[in-house]
Formats: structure tokens, C-alpha cells, sequence
């Protein structure tokens, strides 16, 4: 990894993704040219990774405060106030989802692995327990031939990592489409419990006090990581698999229990994992932002490898690790903890004075460059765009009506993005820490783990619909936001705010950044209108291959909050007799639409629109009815329209329904259209339901019964339930062969 | 009453045991470090809880056996004292030579997390004693290896002296006979791979797990 005498340092910062402009700034900022270990720090620093140069502008959008908001974006996690427990503690939910898409590809048992470390650190780091993980995942097509192999090694790696580790997977998501082929996303969402008014933050607080690593060892791997994640994949990407970390949740679970043993023992003054770029980011962004200097004494470092350079420890993503700040004499708690559980550690420096970063290493200084630029000079582009192409409003009159409904209905619901998904979630503990509620298994909108101790419950979820973002990156961004809301909602939660992760392609194209511009656009008036507020994120760019862009994939992780967990709703709950109340207005739009796609084979037409304020009113409805004990099980509408969520709600339940069919709308628009902000409702009285709705200004009709073992519409199909099962279960462990 | 629950380094159910054993039965409840060297005075009830000790490296359960507490919780389970391994807890007590037999990596080589409907084969020790006449109990598994499996002499001696408590309705992962929990032929030792720390309220989907706890503490 070390430059070649040949090469010239401007030369060696193309090879570090650092551009001649970018390369100019350095030697400007300097005075001079830097080094080879300066140029790797820099080049890390300013990457799109650590610095979001390119997106930076964008994400200013976003609303990033409210009243429940106690630390947004900027930190390594959000946090929010979810009130007190039983004793009058106020506690603090903190959570955060990030991507780990270029490793994931190329190594993807690793990739998945220490994406899933990654983002438990950076809950952790702020003084939260994790309590619940998430995962959004986007795959090729399946007939591509690296599909399922990538495929059972993310989820084995996520499973082996959070399994090991004892925090439940309690909910996600995964698509599948060709767009994909070249590049996997792997999105991790870890949301954590602590005390509010113990939340720990990364700014040193003075100069003058120990730097204290602790951990696993320092080796090898992962150098240049954040640099990679930084860059486009060509034919040579597997060439890169050397940059993949490898993870051990093993040292994980004992970094958690250190961690929060340390910060109990009042010894902590800030706190940093060491994740992307490890030691440099972790190092400059304490002192950055603590306006102080740092020195570190790299024959310090704790390392696995024997002859390591000062280059390869401070670019070294090696996992586990942690950087503290302790207070002065209180070096002693951190020696008594780390011994305790068989952590490697030591004091690599001080905070000091200078506001600059200085490195020893075998007793000579190797680099000394200010603070400053690196922290918060990174070029901030505002990178030129062109408003997406928008596709057509479709009418139900320019959708074919399928010839066989009761095929239709089967093709669609064994579909890759339809089919159950038990495969992979029966490979991730769900129920560890014996809190969880509502898992991928239960049937419900959302997971839900109690908050421990008390009443209270935290409902999570994660969402996006690539296929609408694609079709138009506005409308696109709002439901991403809505549809989070709407899950929440589902299951009686207040939901409160959100984290996102925006996977997009290569923002140096006008088209790309055009998406992002518009997507982030639509995603915050949704934030506004929904006073749902971004409180962290991560922007994951480049996800190209040969100048192919991903569809634009902006995910949502949502969280809310549910006062008493015996008031919430699933939609594994009905019984035989119950009138099915759909709320909501049905206009039959198949624009974009699931049917359209896997049923007639064609990906176009504009999206369903949000009308964010029609989007608001229903589910306050709904929210009340559950609030007030009036209903209990609910699905929200979404992929598939009424047939999906009818079907996913008799097959949890098993429980048959028959639907009847208005006759005031096309009978394919009415099964198969996607319009937004509607909930499938059961209960006993319908009309007392109707009369709320009404009285709410609420569209609200009787869209059928459950009953039998069948799942019919009188006129269009019949289809019996365990068919219908088959169909639903049968598709991934075909597709996987077992 | 009094349990302790080990912990190793890795454990992570240590916590849902405690609060399991706290809920079910009011016991008070001691977290026990894995390098302590004696149990606290008059335990009524020990258990070896859930996770990945040692990070299961080497094999699941092989260095755990050998932790500095492992001494005396073998010397008190000697004196007949109430001991439970659940999930790697049972691994840990077939490697420390407390239970027959091992647990092999699952026949479809998948880490499972499911409910689980487990026939309660044994109600006459002192585990599942207040199972009564219910026949059946429903908890969940979550594991890679817990795949029970023992030469057929041991098997058959499991069986002929009432020593497997929980058989499998649905056998998840090709444990020899379906077996899902045994005891030692003392009937004070007991080891499940489902988790009865998971269901021990109705809300987790499952209470029948609070009655394992209540039955191993009723004697005391």
C-alpha cells in the first residue's frame, strides 16, 4: 500500500479518488505538499464516505428537529425522547441506518457482517444499549448468476453477526430486480435504549486529556474502505476484496459490555467508534469538533500484525475498536473494565492545544497537519442536475384486466419482492433479549420490542418503493417517508422520527444527482408535513457498475412510539365473521404498480401520488381506533394493493376472506391499484367504524368478510388459502434449493 | 428461593433468564461471573444461559466448560442442586460432562429461529412437574448447532429411564429421536435447546416456559 518512488504525490491522489482540484486544495491548505500518510488521512477525510461533499447541500432539506428530538444528524446515531419509565427516568430511543453495499458485493458474508457491527458501534458509542436490528436489502435479479450466492452470504452474515452478538433482527425488507446486478445494497438499522440524560457525545472537551484505544487489535484490513465506498465497481472489483473488513462479534459483544461499563463508571469525556477510515476519522472528528488538537503515539497502537507502518494503522479498518477521551485520573476504571473483559487496550495519546493532528511513530513525528481543513474543509460540491424524465399517468383503461384473476392473483403473490420471506428471516434471532413483540414472523407492519421494564414499546421499519423513485424521484421520496409512517401508524405507534439511507448512483452525472436533488426534495415535505424528522442518515453514492446506476433507493427506518403495548395492532389477528373496512380513498392507479410489473411484465407509468395531508387525517383515524381499543388488526396498503395486504392478512391469520367487488370501478384497478394512504381494518361493527370515519371526513367502505378457507372475490376468483400459501412460502427456498 | 445465572463472556440471554426466573417465580436472582469460584450460599437453582460463549469458538460450549465457576457448579449439581442449560447452556453442560451426548450443527446447516410445539415427554421431574397433564408446550429455538445427538446405546438408555423431558413435535433440525431436552439420570440436571426464557409471558407468544421455572424452584 505504498506509493511507488516513481509515482508523484498528485499522481498518488487520483489513485486515492482525490481529483487535481481536490489535490490543489491539500497543498493550499498546507503549504506545501504532504505526505504520503497525510495524503492517505486526507483522502479518507474528504471522501464522499466521510465528508458527503456531494450531497451535503441536499441533505440541509431535511427538517432535523422537533419536540421529541434531542440530538439530530451529525452525531453517530439520532436520538429521541420517548418519556420516562416507570420510575420518572427519561429515557432516549437512538438509532441509525447504514449501508455497507460496496463490501457487501464483493465479500458479502463479511460485507453484511460488519455492516451490522458497524451500525451497533455507532448506537452504542452514544451510550444506548442496542435493542432491535433492521435490514433493508436489495439484490440482482434472481436469473442472475451471482444472485443467490450473494444472497446467502449477506444473510448468513447479518445472522452470524447479530445472532452472536444477542440483539434481535426483529424486521426489514428485500427486493429483488436486475437493477441491482451489479450492485447489492446492504442497509443496517440498529436502534438502541439509554437514559436521557446519559447520552454520550464524540467532541473533546479540553486539551490535555488521555486517549485511550481499546478493543480488538489493529491489523490490515479494510484499508481504504471509505475509499472504495467512495467509488464506482468495474470488471477489476473483485481485485478489492483485500479493502473488506472482517468482523468478529465475538470482541463485538464484549465492546458493547466495556463500553457501557466504562460510561457507567462516569470515567468517559467523549467517546468515538472507529469505524470508516478507523483511526484517522475517529481521531479528527473528537478534536475537530472539540475545536482541540490530537497527538497519538502510533507504537502505541495495539496491533496484530508485526511491522505495521504508521500508513497502514491510521487507514486500518480493523473492526471493533473504540476511541475514548477519559477524564484526567481516570485512567485506572478503563484498565480495571478492559482487563475485566479481555479487551486489548491503551493510551495512544492526549488531547492537546494545538489544533493540530500530529503522529509519531519509532519516536519521529510523520505528519502534522492542521485540524481545521481536514475536519471541515472537505470541498463541498454543489453538483449540477437535470430534472428526472417523468413517465405518464396511467389510466386502468391502458392496463390489461388479467384473463385469469385467480392466476394473477398467485403470479403476484409469489413474486420475488412478494413472496414470504421466512427463508432468510428464520436465520436472524428475533426474540433474544426477550422483548420482542411483533417480529417478521408475527404478522404486523412493524416490529416491536417493549421497552424493558416499563409499558411502553418502540415500533420500528424500514421502506422505500425503488420502483416509484425510479419513475419519479419526488413522488417517490414523499411515499418512501409516508409508506414509513403508514407501518407505524398500522400498528398503533406515534411515530416520531426517522433515519434514512440514500443509495444512489454516480452524482458526477447530471441525471443521478437530478434523482438525488428530487428525491431528497420530496422526502422532506413529507418530513415536514408528517412532523417526522430526519435525526441521522447515511448517504451511500457510486453504487454503479460499467456506468449502470441502481434505482434510485432512498430507504426510510422509522420509528415510533406505542404508550402501551397492549394497545397495538398486527394483522395476524382475524377471525372468522369480521367485516374487512377499507379506509382510504380508491382511485385504481397501476401506474408503476406491482400488478403492472409482474403480471404484464411492464415497468412504467408514474407512481401513485402522496397527498400528504390525506395521508396525515386517515392515519390519525387510524391511530385513534386502535388507541382506543376500537380495532386490533390492521395492514396498511402498499405493494399489490387490497389483494396483497387481504391475502397477507388471511394467510398470518389463517383465517379465509371474501371480497366483494364495487361496481363503480374497474375490478383490476380496485384489486391491484397502489393509491396511497390506506389501511385494511377488521372488526366486529362495521357501522359503528363507518360512522367514526365518516364523522373523521374519512372515506370508509365494507370491502368484505373472513371466513372459510379460501380466499375469493365472487365473479373474478377463488382460491383455497393452503394454494395460495404454497405459492407465497414456496418461492425463495425454491429459489434457494433448500 | 434463590437462582444465580452464569455469565460467560458471550453470554447474552443472561439477562432474559434473570428477569424469566424473576417474572415466574419471585426468586431473587444473581448474576454469577463466569471467573467467580464458588456459587452464592443456598442457591436453590443454577442456570447456563443462552448465547455464544467464548464466541463458540473452538466449539460451542468447549471453553465455557473449562471457566473457573464451571468447578463448583459441576460439585453443587453433585449435591442435587436444581441446574438448567438452556440453548448454549445445554451445550455447555453436555462439553462439562453433565449430560450425554452433543450437539451437532443442524441437519440443514442454518442457524433457525422459529416457535417451536414441543411434546413435554417427562412430567415427572422436577423441571416439569407443574406441566401436570398438559401435554404439549409451545417456545422458541434459536441456534445453528442444536442438533442432539448421542450413540444409540445412550439414546436408548435416555429414553428407557425417562431422561429426555422435551421431544419436538416438528423435529427442526434432525435431533436424534426428536429430542429436544434431557436430564441426568439424578433428574437435577437439566438441558433444553428451545428457550422457556423466551416465553414466560403470553405477550412473547408464550407463557409455558414460566412453568419450567416454577416447577424447578417449587421443590425448594
Amino acid at each position: 500500500m505504498s506509493a511507488s518512488p516513481a509515482k508523484s504525490m498528485a499522481e498518488t491522489a487520483t489513485e486515492y479518488g482525490l481529483n487535481a482540484e481536490e489535490y490543489g486544495r491539500i497543498v493550499a491548505r498546507l503549504n506545501r505538499e504532504p505526505n504520503h500518510l497525510e495524503l492517505g488521512v486526507f483522502s479518507v477525510m474528504w471522501s464522499e464516505h466521510c465528508s458527503y461533499k456531494s450531497s451535503k447541500k441536499q441533505l440541509g432539506k431535511f427538517p432535523t428537529t422537533g419536540p421529541r428530538v434531542i440530538c439530530g444528524p451529525g452525531e453517530n446515531a439520532g436520538v429521541i425522547d420517548i418519556g420516562p419509565d416507570d420510575n420518572g427516568v427519561g429515557q432516549a430511543c437512538v438509532f441509525k441506518m447504514e449501508s455497507h453495499n460496496h463490501p457487501s458485493f464483493i465479500e458479502p458474508y463479511q460485507g453484511a457482517a460488519t455492516g451490522v457491527g458497524g451500525i451497533m458501534r455507532d448506537v452504542f458509542t452514544m451510550g444506548a444499549r442496542p435493542i432491535a436490528l433492521l435490514n433493508a436489502l436489495r439484490f440482482g435479479d434472481p436469473g442472475h448468476p451471482k444472485t443467490k450466492r450473494l444472497v446467502a452470504g449477506v444473510v448468513s452474515g447479518i445472522g452470524g453477526y447479530g445472532n452472536c452478538v444477542g440483539v434481535p433482527t426483529v424486521a426489514g425488507e428485500t427486493n429483488f430486480h436486475r437493477g441491482y446486478d451489479g450492485n447489492i445494497l446492504v442497509n443496517a438499522m440498529c436502534v438502541g435504549l439509554a437514559d436521557a440524560d446519559k447520552i454520550f457525545y464524540s467532541a473533546a472537551p479540553s486539551a490535555g486529556l488521555p486517549v485511550v484505544y481499546f478493543g480488538s487489535k489493529t491489523g490490515r484490513d479494510g484499508i481504504h474502505g471509505a475509499t472504495m465506498a467512495s467509488a464506482e465497481f468495474d470488471e477489476a472489483s473483485d481485485e478489492k476484496r483485500p479493502t473488506v473488513q472482517v468482523g468478529d462479534p465475538f470482541a463485538e459483544k464484549l465492546l458493547i459490555e466495556a463500553t457501557l461499563e466504562l460510561m457507567a463508571s462516569g470515567a468517559v469525556a467523549a467517546i468515538q467508534d472507529m469505524g470508516a477510515a478507523g483511526l484517522t476519522s475517529s481521531s479528527v472528528e473528537m478534536a475537530g469538533k472539540g475545536g482541540v488538537g490530537i497527538e497519538l503515539d502510533l507504537d502505541q497502537v495495539p496491533q496484530r500484525e508485526e511491522g505495521m507502518s504508521a500508513y497502514e494503522m491510521m487507514l486500518s479498518e480493523s473492526q471493533e475498536r473504540m476511541l475514548a477521551i477519559l477524564k484526567p485520573g481516570r485512567e485506572a476504571d478503563g484498565e480495571r473494565i478492559f482487563a475485566k473483559w479481555g479487551l486489548d487496550a491503551a493510551t495512544i495519546g492526549k488531547t492537546t492545544d494545538t489544533g493540530h493532528l500530529v503522529l509519531r511513530h519509532k519516536g519521529e513525528i510523520v505528519a502534522d497537519v492542521p485540524l481545521a481543513p481536514l475536519f471541515d474543509d472537505a470541498p463541498l460540491y454543489d453538483r449540477p442536475w437535470i430534472a428526472p424524465t417523468l413517465q405518464p399517468r396511467l389510466t386502468p383503461a391502458d392496463v390489461a384486466e388479467p384473463k385469469d384473476y385467480g392466476a394473477a392473483v398467485l403470479t403476484l403473490m409469489s413474486a420475488p419482492d412478494m413472496a414470504s420471506k421466512r427463508w432468510l428471516w428464520e436465520q436472524y434471532d428475533r426474540h433474544v433479549m426477550a422483548d420482542t413483540l411483533e417480529d417478521s414472523a408475527t404478522g404486523a407492519d412493524a416490529g416491536i420490542v417493549r421497552v424493558h421494564g416499563t409499558r411502553k414499546a418502540l415500533a420500528m421499519t424500514s421502506d422505500v418503493t425503488p420502483r416509484y423513485v425510479q419513475a419519479d424521484p419526488y413522488e417517490g421520496g414523499k411515499q418512501a417517508v409516508a409508506e414509513a409512517w403508514r407501518n407505524l401508524i398500522a400498528v398503533g405507534a406515534e411515530p416520531i422520527a426517522i433515519t434514512d439511507n440514500l443509495n444512489f448512483g454516480n452524482p458526477e452525472r447530471p441525471e443521478i444527482m437530478g434523482q438525488i436533488v428530487r428525491a431528497i426534495d420530496g422526502m422532506a415535505e413529507a418530513c415536514r408535513a408528517l412532523d417526522f424528522p430526519v435525526v441521522s442518515g447515511n448517504v451511500s453514492l457510486y453504487n454503479e457498475t460499467n456506468g449502470a446506476a441502481i434505482p434510485p433507493t432512498p430507504a426510510v427506518g422509522g420509528v415510533g412510539l406505542i404508550a402501551d403495548y397492549a394497545r397495538h395492532a398486527d394483522f395476524s389477528s382475524l377471525k372468522p365473521g369480521d367485516h374487512l373496512v377499507l379506509i382510504g380513498e380508491t382511485q385504481g392507479w397501476l401506474g408503476a404498480s406491482m400488478y403492472l410489473r409482474e403480471c404484464l411484465g411492464r415497468e412504467e407509468g408514474a407512481p401513485p401520488p402522496v397527498d400528504l395531508a390525506v395521508e396525515r387525517r386517515n392515519g390519525e383515524l387510524v391511530r385513534g381506533l386502535i388507541g382506543s381499543g376500537q380495532v386490533e388488526t390492521v395492514h396498511d396498503l402498499s405493494d399489490g394493493g387490497l389483494i396483497a395486504a387481504a391475502a397477507e392478512m388471511a394467510l398470518a391469520s389463517g383465517v379465509g376472506v371474501q371480497l366483494t367487488a364495487p361496481d363503480d370501478i374497474a375490478a383490476h384497478a380496485w384489486l391491484f391499484g397502489e393509491d396511497q394512504a390506506r389501511y385494511l381494518v377488521a372488526t366486529r361493527a362495521a357501522g359503528a367504524l363507518l360512522a367514526v370515519a365518516e364523522a373523521a371526513g374519512v372515506p370508509a367502505r365494507v370491502v368484505g368478510e373472513a371466513g372459510g378457507d379460501a380466499i375469493a372475490a365472487p365473479g373474478l376468483f377463488s382460491l383455497p388459502l393452503e394454494t395460495l400459501r404454497e405459492a407465497h412460502e414456496g418461492w425463495l427456498p425454491g429459489f434457494m434449493g433448500s | 428461593m434463590k437462582a444465580a445465572v452464569i455469565v460467560f463472556p458471550g453470554s447474552n440471554c443472561d439477562r432474559d433468564c434473570k428477569v424469566a426466573i424473576e417474572r415466574s417465580t419471585g426468586a431473587a436472582v444473581a448474576l454469577v461471573w463466569h471467573q467467580e469460584t464458588a456459587l452464592p450460599a443456598g442457591v436453590d437453582l443454577v442456570v447456563l444461559p443462552g448465547g455464544f460463549a467464548y464466541g463458540d469458538y473452538l466449539r460451542c460450549g468447549a471453553m465455557a466448560a473449562l471457566s473457573p465457576i464451571m468447578a463448583d457448579v459441576k460439585a453443587q449439581a453433585g449435591r442435587g442442586v436444581a441446574t438448567v442449560g438452556i440453548c448454549n447452556g445445554f451445550q455447555v453442560l453436555c462439553e462439562a460432562g453433565l449430560l450425554p451426548g452433543a450437539l451437532l450443527r443442524n441437519d440443514h446447516l442454518k442457524y433457525n429461529c422459529k416457535q417451536v410445539e414441543l411434546e413435554v415427554a417427562n412430567s415427572q421431574t422436577r423441571f416439569t412437574a407443574g406441566y401436570k397433564d398438559q401435554r404439549q408446550a409451545v417456545m422458541t429455538v434459536g441456534n445453528g448447532e442444536g442438533n442432539f445427538f448421542a450413540d444409540e446405546a445412550t439414546l436408548d438408555r435416555l429414553e428407557g429411564e425417562g431422561q429426555v423431558v422435551f421431544r419436538y413435535v416438528a423435529n427442526p433440525n434432525g435431533s436424534a429421536r426428536d429430542i429436544a431436552g434431557i436430564v441426568n439420570p439424578q433428574g437435577n440436571v437439566l438441558g433444553l435447546m428451545p428457550h422457556p426464557d423466551r416465553a414466560f409471558e403470553p405477550e412473547l407468544g408464550s407463557a409455558d416456559g414460566a412453568i419450567l421455572f416454577q416447577s424447578a424452584l417449587a421443590s425448594a
